[in-house]
């Protein structure tokens, strides 16, 4: 085959030619041609044996697609094909270009998505649907003796015998192959069942990330809309969301693409480990690095970041914030008290809420800082006057309504909301030196235990409306210590004053780093930012977003960025990166997802709320919120536990709550029909009357407990699960180990019923669809093979990269997989036709919360809490009240509206973040292009029957995908803000994205309204560019970004300025024992950062991913708490808390600090996990030692950019602030 | 002079993330398959480390590469003769747990365990054998400094600085060193060969082992400095980085360098003067080595040179691909790259830029500022990776060169970055270190920038040959011995054992499965 080549060396054969004759006299030597120094003979021919690699090489065709997993990829691979079978990926290298200056996206990719290929054909691949056979012989009993399978379902579930049966077996083996009608039937019925029986707030749907394959998500969600079952959200369930950025830009979160961090010259990975978590995009930091962009690491440990860094900070895990408020304290004695940057105070001034006017308010004798002044303590009488906050003019000293503020956005008369001063001046400060002045009470935390506690300090005051008034920024100057002649209170002595909050002397003392270095760094950060036009950035990550008290962590890193102009400009700013929440073509997405094309609203719930309750975490919680307020507090909370705030938060249409109430919402409509009356009031003269509850006040009663949950791209019991064990035996009904004690009776919540026996055991159904044995399918009753990333077609896109592309088929799916697509079709048309004899049509009264961008959002004015259960008022559904909607629901028409798109679209249009944009030629052309609905309920309406089809309805319906929509929405917005905006979509209106394009390369997105940058003209995104350049408001309370909040729950806690709190004291919260050694124990610090190896819990059961760490769980610790308990590198360990036990081995490094341990992030019990010594049960996964808490004040609503909007803003499911005691266990394991 | 051409690849340690893609990409490409379960052609070492195979640098112990008798090269392992009454028991040969032993697990019992007591799990087992085991080392035991203090003191290369170097929190350092076969002007695996079967292509200087010819003696193996040959333990033969011929046959850049994420990899044509080899690889002073290396490299735009090339028959592609070479800018030009280990005396043609790192935690709490232009060669011995240890990898311990490349790295950034504020240059930073401000920001250019185009510059072989060079097969290779869908009918890429066949795959297909 090879014979052409010309030649070879075989070198050293004649080098040494006494010794080699004897061996080297083979096939070459008659042939050799030697070299002169007798070190080399050259050969002809012998290439015979190179075929070998070449076969191997070989492949018959490369398909492009992408993985589907939460890790904000989106890479490009290239998977080869050889004779049907998927061999290997290696990236795609054809991205379209970044510009001629700067480094190219290609390639992306991460280890994990190179090992991929092996799930297609490996041995825990789910090739079949199975169920458990318990199940499935009581099933097929039930069958025999029904001819119905809906009874036969329901004759399992009622009987309390067969329920524990099946219950019990949950996670412990014994699956047995079933058919896919079988599966499917067993599905639908108990669906159809549920639905009857208890209504559809008791189904619900668990799928993360559409970005990361929109279609496969949609498919599933809007199944459940068009039943009304509720979504479950999971960006804030992860602790991914960053609650600062709904409460300072009133924004999900918008981030830069990775290219922008080249733009950058001053760089800041605080908490981020970039090389792990940010792979494909970690070349731009590394490649910026060489244009001069300084880089500075924040991280506990000797991180594979900090490999890049200039210089290293290492903090205590947690204490984060201190550091950035130290170097804002700099910055705000530097840059704007002792001298002034333009650049600094002309950005602060007309970009934040800095300049706005707060009053003071007297409790107990002295001034706490109250609420924005507005046009209404003006005397300005109309709805709008309380949501527009007001200014001081510097020229004529009067108080005026500045343009953009929330009583611009939803009034009756459109065009002032906008950021125009109109050529007034604001006052940042009231101070002049001869002002009044006040003091004023300040909350600080800084102690061990964060106990709330406060200091005093002054504020220049004036007497505006009988109030006394100052500036946030003038709290702000308080807070931060710093101080002005003239002004009383106590102060910092200088940056090195140790006890008085803010000053870098300070923030040593809490955090270990040198206050010397926080200076220069805060110098450095200012310095640039001037010299740079605002070029400072800090990647922030999961490291610092991932703590009970990760708002104030970010909003004191915000602050840093604000003061110095860096947001809302290319390379400065906020990159926040952690899940793939970025759907860049969001319109068209929502609206499948949400079945908006067909009825409104779908159900929509926070995750961590849901599960909280569900779980019954609630019941071992005795964190009330008397450990979270300060000596200022008005005493509004005092004494509620997490539960009651849920409750509250609920029955004022706060955040959503399902089940809502304690009855079934189908039913509810009947009762209103029968009686005569419209639902809406009958709801109400229900709950006015006691007769209705809300579920949330009962949750163990089994009217109140969800009944069957689907599972689909998600791993929740081996990933997400914080509280694992509450999980499996409260939800499931399996063998949980949670090791904590109930709450004792005086510690309990108040206002949610206590019931004696904790319910375990609550869904009938758990169902899973995958590609892989994890620890969802191990639990799951049903499971159904799912396609992987190689045998379906979908969409993918991220926050890193300004790009559209698509999952492809390079295989069919193998043995009996089918797509999500196919699968949630198989159940809709089962469900559909069981619906004929069981349900028909109903009506469905929908309780939804308050809503962002949406007027809902000023319902509730300043923030006040005015309870309807109290008197304060009287319930109002969208005001004081969650919204109710009635829905009529044809259950037998499920399928034909899951696969057409409905009208509602043709009446209404697509609405993103408030816009409106109107769709008729684009349905128009999915009627051409896809084809319509020939018969049935949905006849004329455009085909979404393949996942093909259905991927072009997203692109065709997005402003992003599709310029003419982005224009629409623009000419929408202009209306509302005033200023022009479609220029930035002007050479881009004709573009159009279609799957087809997606196919063939990377598809460009285009500015779109959508998201906040501007792209045109190849520009890099960056957020907030068009706010800052075109005066387009935020979505806050101000209209500007946010460093006071002024609601009652937030200043209850103290929080209304970004203030330091450490960690949660899990002794004195919980009675875990102190950090430290402890006998033949050590207590430590519990981090879950995220791994190297894995994705979540994806690719950790890869063999080449274990090879490469392990081979399994294990804790990374320090030498100093191995010694302390005897363990050497690869010991077996134990780690207890009050929640769980995990088994691990230890992989002993000085690069870890002393006092805390990480185990990587989804560890599950499915690889390498023997038994505990210590429960003689399989050892736990990594959230097996965490529990959920929740932040009260994440349950606001009702209230400016403080509302609900699915995944933008609700409680995090935090997990850092854990602690854990460790012990070396015996070496001899068994499993 | 006989100009003979060389692809050489150049590895920018200064932007290794260490995320191991190109290991995992090789590894799937080529070694996914039994026998060679523990081989890795690429790896990536956490250094300081012993890396893979353990203490693979310990020449002492292993006696790999050449040693210099009385001013002549021979194998460090002894001569012919030795290894002839060696042959049946080679002395230097790593045992596969100095590599690892290779594990999987027992995935099946998460699907198929039966109602027990408590929640399935997949045990280890061994990859060779199938039975139960326990995993105690594995190809990147070290990576990020797991197992510090324990293991990175037995770092050959820290044993051989003479002085203590302290594995702690405050100390860290840490980078990641990427390996594949060094594709020698001077192999001494393909000197340690008793059958033949290991030979350097002639076009290209691509190391390779004949399949068909290779008699499973191994004297490769343990010849091999680098530890970079292994050995199949099912087809009883050697085997290595193939520098991915079949991709670059057709210009296309190996996997390991198109898949990294980093965009460290550099791909080009070196011209050397193969008569030059011996002598520079005899050079007596080890520290000598690099310059002298250096010395057998020919510059491309030299007309002499160019004729020399055309006349030994190298193409005109590759004579202008060399004077495109990016290789050739950085190693020969910049300088900024260097060999690994040249006192192996291989004449190793992977190449390195070695890293900068933080500066030290006492220095910086001082507000000394490496940013500085001021400051700026002070930091470079002030970096927390300390400048003799990388001495110790590239230069022999001389800490000149690495001084001069990391110098010149930290030069091009405090010129850049005045570029950047758009601010003025000080015009004497480049001279400082050497280069002008043109030779800077073209460096900038290729390190920074780093085009793909930029990055591989990669003449494709001799026309004429479509069919042999294909990279789409015409044939069944699934069914070829080491092809992906093996020939013993399992189709499960990595870890199927050979009694089992995954049933029902195409059920579509009548009598299969």
């Amino acid at each position: 085959m090879c014979a052409a080549f010309p030649g070879i060396a075989d070198i050293g054969s004649a080098g040494d030619r006494a010794s080699d004759l004897p061996l080297a006299a083979g096939r070459f030597l008659t042939s050799a041609e030697v070299s002169t120094d007798l070190r080399t003979a050259y050969h002809r021919g012998g290439r015979e044996g190179d075929a070998f690699y070449r076969d191997r090489w070989s492949h018959d065709k490369v398909v492009p697609s992408t993985h589907g997993v939460n890790c904000t990829g989106s890479c490009r691979w290239k998977v080869y094909v050889k004779d049907g079978i998927i061999t290997w990926e290696t990236q795609d290298v054809d991205y379209p270009s970044t510009g001629p200056d700067r480094p190219e996206y290609e390639p992306r990719g991460c280890p994990r998505g190179a090992s991929f290929s092996w799930y297609s054909y490996s041995p825990l691949r789910v090739r079949y649907p199975y169920a458990r056979g318990v199940l499935v012989e009581m099933y097929r009993e039930a069958r025999r003796a029904h001819d119905d399978a809906v009874g036969a379902w329901a004759s399992i579930v009622d009987d309390p015998m067969k329920r524990r049966a099946y219950h019990r077996a949950r996670g412990r083996g014994g699956l047995v192959r079933v058919t896919w009608d079988e599966a499917v039937e067993m599905v639908a019925a108990a669906h159809v069942h549920t639905l009857r029986r208890h209504g559809p707030d008791r189904i619900a749907g668990f799928s993360p990330i559409p970005a990361m394959s929109m279609v496969s998500h949609a498919v599933g969600s809007r199944f459940m809309a068009l039943i009304g079952a509720p979504m479950l959200s999971f960006y804030d369930w992860y602790a991914d969301l960053p609650p600062a950025s709904p409460q300072v830009f009133g924004d999900q979160t918008d981030v830069p693409e990775s290219a922008d961090w080249w733009d950058a010259a001053y760089l800041v990975l605080w908490g981020s480990n970039v090389p792990v978590t940010r792979t494909p995009d970690a070349h731009f930091m590394a490649e910026a690095r060489y244009r001069g962009q300084k880089v500075v690491v924040c991280s506990p440990d000797y991180s594979d970041a900090t490999k890049f860094a200039d210089e290293w900070l290492a903090p205590h895990p947690g204490t984060d914030a201190a550091v950035a408020i130290a170097m804002a304290h700099v910055v705000l004695r530097e840059c704007f008290v002792d001298d002034q940057v333009p650049f600094f105070t002309d950005y602060v001034t007309r970009f934040t809420d800095l300049p706005f006017l707060v009053s003071l308010d007297e409790r107990d004798g002295t001034l706490v800082p109250g609420k924005f002044l507005t046009a209404a303590d003006l005397g300005d009488t109309s709805p709008d006057g309380p949501w527009k906050p007001v200014l001081l003019d510097k020229t004529t000293d009067e108080p005026f309504a500045p343009n953009g503020t929330l009583g611009f956005r939803w009034t009756a008369e459109p065009g002032r909301w906008n950021l125009d001063l109109e050529g007034r001046a604001p006052r940042l400060t009231l101070y002049t030196g001869q002002s009044e002045t006040a003091e004023v009470l300040l909350p600080r935390f800084d102690n061990p235990e964060g106990r709330g506690d406060a200091v005093t300090r002054g504020v220049p005051v004036r007497r505006i409306a009988g109030r006394a008034v100052t500036t946030v920024f003038d709290l702000l100057l308080a807070q931060r210590g710093v101080s002005r002649p003239g002004l009383p209170g106590t102060w910092a002595t200088g940056f090195d004053d140790p006890d008085s909050p803010g000053t870098p002397a300070w923030a040593q003392r809490l955090t270990g780093v040198d206050a010397g270095r926080i200076t220069r760094i805060a110098r450095e950060f200012a310095d640039t930012a001037v010299r740079s036009k605002g070029r400072c950035m800090i990647i922030m990550g999961a490291g610092t977003n991932h703590w009970f008290h990760s708002d104030l962590v970010y909003r004191a890193f915000l602050t840093l960025l604000l003061l110095t102009g860096c947001q809302g400009r290319n390379g400065g700013g906020w990159a926040h990166y952690v899940g793939q929440e970025k759907v860049r073509p969001l319109t068209g997405w929502a609206t499948l997802a949400g079945g908006l094309d067909w009825q409104r609203p779908p159900r929509q719930m926070i995750g961590t709320g849901y599960w909280y309750t569900h779980t019954d975490q609630w019941r071992y919680d005795r964190l009330t919120t008397d450990a979270l307020t300060w000596p200022g507090s008005a005493g509004a909370l005092a004494g509620d536990s997490v539960a009651d705030c849920l409750a509250d938060s609920a029955r004022l249409g706060w955040m959503p709550s399902y089940p809502t109430f304690d009855r079934n919402p189908l039913d509810l409509a009947d009762e209103a029909e029968r009686a005569g009356r419209d639902p809406v009031a009958h709801v109400l003269d229900q709950v006015r009357s006691g007769e209705l509850g809300f579920a949330c006040e009962d949750p163990d009663a089994e009217a109140n407990w969800p009944r069957v949950l689907t599972v689909w791209r998600a791993n929740l019991l081996g990933s997400s699960a914080k509280g694992n064990e509450y999980f499996l035996r409260h939800l499931l009904g399996a063998d949980g180990n949670p090791r904590a004690e109930e709450t004792p009776p005086e510690q309990r919540p108040r206002h949610v019923r206590w019931r004696d026996a904790a319910p375990e055991g609550k869904l009938d159904l758990l169902l899973a669809l995958d590609f892989r044995m994890t620890s969802t399918t191990l639990f799951a009753d049903v499971t159904l093979p799912a396609a992987t990333w190689y045998e379906k077609h979908d969409l993918s896109s991220t926050d890193m990269h300004p790009f559209v592309h698509s999952f492809n088929a390079a295989v069919d799916p193998p043995w009996q997989a089918r797509t999500d697509f196919d699968a949630f079709h198989a159940i809709a048309r089962k469900l559909s036709e069981l619906a004929e004899t069981h349900l028909g049509t109903r009506r469905d009264v929908v309780a939804t919360a308050l809503q962002h961008d949406t007027p809902g959002e000023i319902a509730q004015p300043g923030g006040v809490v005015r309870d309807w259960r109290d008197g304060d008022c009287e319930p109002v559904p969208g005001r004081t009240f969650p919204v109710l909607t009635v829905v009529e629901r044809d259950h037998t028409a499920i399928a034909a509206k899951l696969s057409t798109l409905g009208p509602l679209v043709d009446k209404l249009g697509v609405t993103t973040k408030g816009w409106t944009a109107e769709v008729a030629p684009e349905v128009a052309w999915l009627g051409e292009s896809n084809g319509v609905a020939r018969t049935g309920p949905a006849a004329g309406r455009p085909l979404l029957d393949t996942d093909r089809k259905a991927a072009d309805a997203v692109l065709a319906l997005s402003g992003t995908t599709n310029g003419r929509i982005a224009d629409e929405g623009f000419r929408w917005l202009e209306e509302r803000v005033g200023k022009p905006l479609r220029p930035l979509v002007e050479h881009h209106r004709a573009h159009r994205v279609t799957f087809a394009d997606t196919r063939s390369r990377p598809a460009p997105v285009v500015t779109s309204p959508e998201w906040s940058g501007d792209e045109s003209g190849g520009r890099r995104y960056a957020p907030f560019t068009i706010n800052v350049e075109r005066l387009k408001p935020w979505h806050t309370l101000t209209g500007r970004q946010h460093f006071y909040l002024d609601h009652d729950w937030v200043a209850e806690i103290g929080e209304q300025l970004p203030v330091y709190r450490p960690p949660l004291d899990l002794h004195r919260l919980f009675g875990e024992p102190r950090i430290g050694p402890n006998g033949p124990e050590v207590t430590v610090r519990y981090l879950t950062p995220h791994s190297k190896w894995s994705i979540h819990s994806e690719y950790q059961d890869n063999p080449i991913m274990q090879t490469l760490s392990r081979g399994g769980p294990a804790f990374w610790i320090s030498p100093a708490d191995a010694a302390a308990i005897g363990v050497s590198d690869n010991d077996w360990i134990e780690a207890v808390n009050r929640n769980g036990v995990v088994v691990a081995r230890a992989i002993v490094s000085h690069k870890m600090p002393t006092g805390t341990v990480y185990l990587y992030h989804a560890q599950e019990r499915t690889v390498n996990v023997p038994r505990s010594e210590t429960t003689g049960k399989r050892g736990g996964i990594h959230n097996s030692l965490t529990r959920l808490q929740i932040k009260p004040t994440h349950l606001i609503g009702g209230y400016g950019q403080l509302s609900f909007a699915l995944n933008y803003y609700g409680p995090t499911g935090n997990q850092r602030d854990e602690v854990t005691v460790l012990r070396r266990r015996s070496q001899e394991v068994d499993y | 002079m006989r100009v003979m051409a060389q692809l050489a690849m150049v590895m920018n340690l200064d932007k290794c993330i260490g995320c191991h893609t190109c290991s995992v990409t090789c590894k799937q490409t080529w070694t996914n398959r039994g026998g060679v379960e523990y081989a890795w052609f690429n790896n990536v070492e956490t250094k300081p480390g012993q890396g893979y195979p353990r203490r693979y640098e310990d020449q002492d112990e292993w006696k790999g590469g050449w040693a210099l008798k009385r001013g002549r090269l021979k194998p460090a392992a002894g001569g012919r003769l030795k290894k002839l009454l060696n042959i049946f028991a080679n002395p230097d040969l790593p045992e596969l747990d100095d590599y690892y032993q290779p594990w999987t697990y027992d995935y099946r019992n998460l699907t198929e365990a039966p109602l027990g007591d408590d929640v399935p799990t997949a045990r280890p087992v061994s990859a060779v054998t199938g039975a139960p085991t326990e995993v105690r080392y594995g190809p990147n035991w070290e990576d990020s400094l797991g197992g510090g203090p324990e293991h990175a003191a037995g770092d050959p290369v820290v044993r051989k600085l003479g002085r203590e170097v302290k594995f702690s929190y405050e100390q860290s350092f840490m980078f990641y060193l990427p390996r594949i076969c060094e594709h020698c002007l001077n192999p001494s695996c393909v000197a340690s060969c008793p059958s033949g079967a290991m030979y350097k292509r002639s076009e290209d200087g691509i190391v390779l082992v004949d399949q068909d010819q290779c008699r499973g003696w191994r004297m490769c193996v343990s010849g091999c400095p680098y530890k970079k040959v292994y050995f199949n333990h099912k087809t009883g033969k050697a085997e290595k980085c193939t520098f991915c011929y079949p991709r670059l046959e057709v210009g296309e850049p190996t996997v390991c360098a198109e898949t990294c994420v980093g965009r460290l990899r550099y791909i080009g044509v070196m011209l050397y003067d193969a008569d030059r080899v011996t002598a520079a690889a005899s050079t007596p002073d080890e520290q000598g080595l690099y310059e002298a290396q250096l010395g057998v490299f020919l510059d491309p735009h030299d007309p002499e040179v160019a004729a020399a090339a055309e006349r030994a028959g190298i193409p005109h592609d590759w004579i202008t691909a060399a004077r495109r070479s990016p290789v050739y800018e950085l190693i020969m030009r910049h300088r900024v790259a260097l060999p690994l280990h040249p006192e192996y005396r291989t004449m190793p043609m992977v190449w390195y830029v070695p890293p900068l790192s933080p500066v030290v935690d006492a220095l910086s709490g001082t507000g000394f500022d490496g940013e500085d232009a001021g400051n700026l060669f002070g930091a470079i011995d002030t970096l927390r990776i300390p400048l003799d240890y990388l001495a110790g990898l590239f230069t022999a311990g001389d800490q000149e060169p690495v001084r001069l490349a990391l110098r010149r790295l930290a030069a091009m950034r405090s010129h850049m970055r005045s570029i950047n504020l758009g601010e003025p240059h000080d015009p004497r930073g480049p001279s400082r270190v050497g280069m002008t401000a043109e030779s800077i920001e073209s460096m900038y250019r290729l390190l920074a920038v780093a085009k793909y185009a930029d990055r591989y510059v990669i003449p494709t072989s001799g026309i004429g040959r479509a069919h042999d060079l294909e990279g789409i097969a015409t044939t069944c290779s699934l069914d070829t011995y080491g092809g992906p869908g093996m020939l013993d009918g399992r189709t499960e890429l990595f870890t199927w054992r050979d009694d089992e066949r995954p049933s029902g795959l195409f059920p579509t297909l009548p009598g299969k499965g």
